[in-house]
């Protein structure tokens, strides 16, 4: 393995590992409320114990997420230290924000964990709620500096120098709206049918069954009404990346000739070099309509790009089909999901129903690596699009192997002990938490 | 706007050397605790940092966007230079906030904990260790742009004697730090003479380690004492932190928590002051003799500005809300 090659995959490997975390963080703060606002409401203690046991998984989620974070703001300059030095004064403005917002975050989050009986009840919901709300913010903003690489705006690029920079404008570049949508739609889809699947899996177990239901039902509504709201963000976030980005539509497509009637390629194998796509399915037309809304229309394909600009399309190819096919089966369980509410089906009798919920559990989370895959390989060989190429922005210190071999060692213990943790604390909600109502209104 | 920048780079620095100093010193404390008493010790710095931790350690995010964002040559140079120092202190900042957390919300207490404990100790001996050789290595003059091989670039650029030494020095008064911060967060006599007892030890470990950093400076030949005393400001900093000291040692047994840590605060902030005054704009002094100067590497100006007004407006949220979250925890800490 190179060195260039080291840098890339450590760098894949931390936001890869971070993003997870980030997502969670965003999102649990959000059905923690719902559940403690039900346990103002009502004092029903169940709501209590449910707000806790999320709780105790945010703060795990939460402070794996902020380390894995910190490291981040350090590797982009360890790794890429020639794009730092550009683009950092260009794109920095939602960093400088983002700094605020995730100190409110880590400040709320302090109030909240520690905050139980030593406040007014409103006031520490109301600091979970800020939790959730700048935890957002956060995403947002980072999301419009990773924009900003797609979609490079804000300096005029003259004789290689970066002159009249207008951070602001930076910031408010076209690709953020779009990207910042699709990505906070897929961290409450995803967080929303992982927690949910969890919880259906314990409800098949027949454990707890008060306990698990009311969890289910918060997760899953959160995750199903963002599963049915992502396609329609999807299809405006394709618009704009044929828009912008034709070599990236080209290689999420494998779509390697220019023509008008473009068909949409569903699965298939592309062959880089002969430039087809084996085994596909293909809808004619379907492309030039989801693109540009008309079926004659004219998509670009890969030839229009120079070869030494074309993004890996296997990759490419293969992320965006595992992203779309996962978002559709999680789009029909959505559907079948309201769908038996409205009818008034005692759902929790629904073993099949419980079933595909359980199996979904870890579809989120693969759909938005996928997706991440999807905007940043796509984006290759570019770091800043059409700028500057990411070969050129690498460290020039020798042995990044190595580093790349430390980071990989970390995240994998850490992910193992997470997800060592997480199952010791859902086998303990039967000690912890499976207490009958009378006892447990005694005791609060 | 530049100088609202620099105030909040230095200030972003000085807030994470107090706060997040007493956070690792806290880890240091455990890491020096008999075994007899590594539990109690445990239970009182959990409480203690617990709710802040998170929040004490986002300064050194803000002092890190602040350099990438108003000053990228500098960060850039800093992140080739000091690659490995960097990571090896990344290692620690995950290896520490993950741990602590990890051996609190710990469903099941059983063996693990002995390995959280073990990471979390030292890592916190490790993470300002590393800050200290990093923070030296700005100044010792050994970063050279120009070499060829690999460990003239990416390793005698940090490992040296006197980054060594300030290292030492970082630890002795992170723990310092902790432990007279945490002497007024202690409900019984017996813990709070543990705790003066702790801050005595770190105080003399302190002073040690700072003699040594200046006898390694003068047989390395790196003008310390010159650029500590060769200006008034300096030397009052230095003076007053001395003064400091003397009375913190006469009234240390009296236990008056506000006084101590505003005496231990003052001292920290004063040899922070003497270290950054003299080489004021220059940040980093590289071996060809060449500065790099905040004035000279700041990037444009419109990215300054833009930089100093998020600063501003996010202090206005920042402060209040950092402030009540301390206030209110030693309040409640110290009723339940």
């Amino acid at each position: 393995m190179d060195d260039f090659l080291a840098a890339r995959s450590q760098m894949a490997l931390s936001l890869g590992f971070h993003i997870i975390f980030a997502c969670i963080g965003m999102v649990m703060p959000f059905f923690m409320a719902v559940s403690h606002y039900y346990y103002l409401k009502t004092k029903k203690p169940v709501y209590k114990n449910i707000t806790k046991a999320w709780s105790k998984g945010v703060a795990i989620f939460f402070a794996t997420g902020a380390v894995s974070g910190t490291a981040l703001s350090f590797e982009l300059g360890l790794l890429w230290p020639e794009f730092m030095k550009h683009a950092g004064p260009i794109f920095g403005m939602p960093f400088s924000l983002e700094g605020t917002a995730f100190f409110i975050e880590a400040i709320a989050l302090g109030f909240f964990l520690y905050g139980w009986d030593k406040f007014n009840p409103w006031f520490h919901w109301f600091t979970g709620v800020v939790v959730g709300v700048s935890g957002i913010i956060s995403g947002i903003l980072v999301v419009a500096a990773n924009a900003w690489m797609n979609n490079p705006t804000g300096f005029d690029y003259i004789n290689g120098q970066y002159i009249n920079i207008d951070p602001i404008k930076a910031m408010f570049n076209d690709a953020w709206l779009s990207q910042a949508l699709h990505m906070s739609i897929a961290a409450f889809c995803a967080t929303g049918f992982a927690v949910a699947g969890v919880h259906a899996y314990m409800l098949l177990k027949g454990k707890n069954k008060e306990f698990h239901r009311k969890s289910f039902r918060i997760a899953a509504a959160f995750g199903c009404i963002a599963a049915i709201l992502q396609p329609l963000s999807g299809d405006f976030s394709a618009k704009d990346v044929a828009k912008r980005q034709p070599a990236k539509l080209a290689a999420m497509e494998a779509h390697f000739y220019t023509e008008k009637r473009a068909p949409l390629i569903i699965g298939g194998i592309p062959n880089e070099e002969k430039q087809t796509v084996d085994y596909a399915l293909k809808i004619p037309g379907l492309l030039s309509f989801i693109t540009h809304g008309d079926i004659n229309a004219e998509v670009t394909g890969l030839d229009q790009i120079p070869k030494d600009e074309h993004p890996p399309v296997a990759i490419t190819h293969y992320a965006f089909q595992i992203m779309v096919g996962l978002g559709m089966i999680m789009l029909l369980i959505s559907i079948l999901y309201f769908y038996s509410l409205w009818k008034k089906h005692n759902l929790m009798d629904k073993k099949w129903l419980l079933k595909l919920f359980a199996i979904a559990t870890p579809m989120g989370y693969i759909a938005v690596e996928a997706g991440w895959t999807v905007t940043e390989v796509g984006r290759q060989p570019w770091i800043i699009y059409g700028i500057m190429r990411t070969a050129d922005a690498v460290t020039p210190m020798p042995g990044i192997v190595y580093s790349f071999y430390l980071f990989t060692a970390i995240y994998l213990s850490l992910s193992f002990i997470v997800g060592f943790m997480l199952y010791r604390q859902i086998k303990m909600v039967d000690t912890l938490y499976d207490i009958s109502e009378d006892l447990s209104n005694k005791q609060s | 706007m530049i100088y609202v920048v620099i105030a909040f780079l230095w200030a972003a620095i000085w807030l994470y050397l107090l706060l997040g100093g007493a956070d690792f010193g806290a880890g240091i404390l455990e890491l020096f605790t008999s075994d007899k008493n590594k539990s109690k010790t445990r239970k009182t710095v959990y409480r203690v940092i617990g709710p802040v931790w998170e929040a004490n350690h986002m300064w050194l995010i803000i002092a890190i966007v602040i350099l990438f964002v108003g000053f990228p040559k500098i960060y850039t140079l800093m992140s080739v230079h000091m690659h490995i120092p960097l990571v090896i202190m990344l290692v620690g900042i995950i290896a520490r906030g993950t741990a602590f957390t990890f051996r609190h919300y710990d469903a099941v207490v059983d063996d693990m904990q002995v390995v959280y404990n073990k990471i979390f100790q030292y890592s916190s001996f490790i993470t300002p260790f590393f800050l200290g050789i990093i923070a030296a290595s700005t100044v010792s003059g050994a970063i050279d742009t120009e070499a060829k091989d690999f460990l003239s670039a990416y390793v005698y650029s940090w490992l040296n004697w006197f980054s060594i030494a300030v290292g030492l020095f970082t630890v002795s008064i992170c723990g310092f730090l902790a432990a007279i911060f945490i002497i007024g967060e202690t409900d019984t006599e017996e813990d709070k003479r543990r705790f003066i007892q702790k801050a005595k030890f770190m105080n003399i470990a302190a002073v040690i380690t700072g003699g040594l950093v200046f006898i390694i400076a003068y047989l390395e030949g790196i003008p310390l004492a010159q650029w500590i005393f060769g200006n008034p400001i300096g030397t009052i900093a230095i003076s007053a932190a001395t003064l400091s000291l003397i009375i913190l040692w006469k009234t240390i047994d009296k236990k008056n928590a506000v006084q101590l840590r505003i005496l231990a605060g003052f001292q920290v902030s004063m040899i922070l002051l003497s270290l950054t005054y003299e080489h004021f704009p220059n940040i980093i002094l590289l071996k060809n003799g060449e500065y790099l100067s905040l004035m000279e590497y700041q990037g444009e100006e419109k990215t300054i500005a833009a930089l100093a007004w998020a600063l501003l407006l996010g202090s206005l949220f920042i402060l209040p809300a950092l402030y009540y979250l301390i206030y209110s925890f030693q309040k409640k800490g110290k009723v339940h």
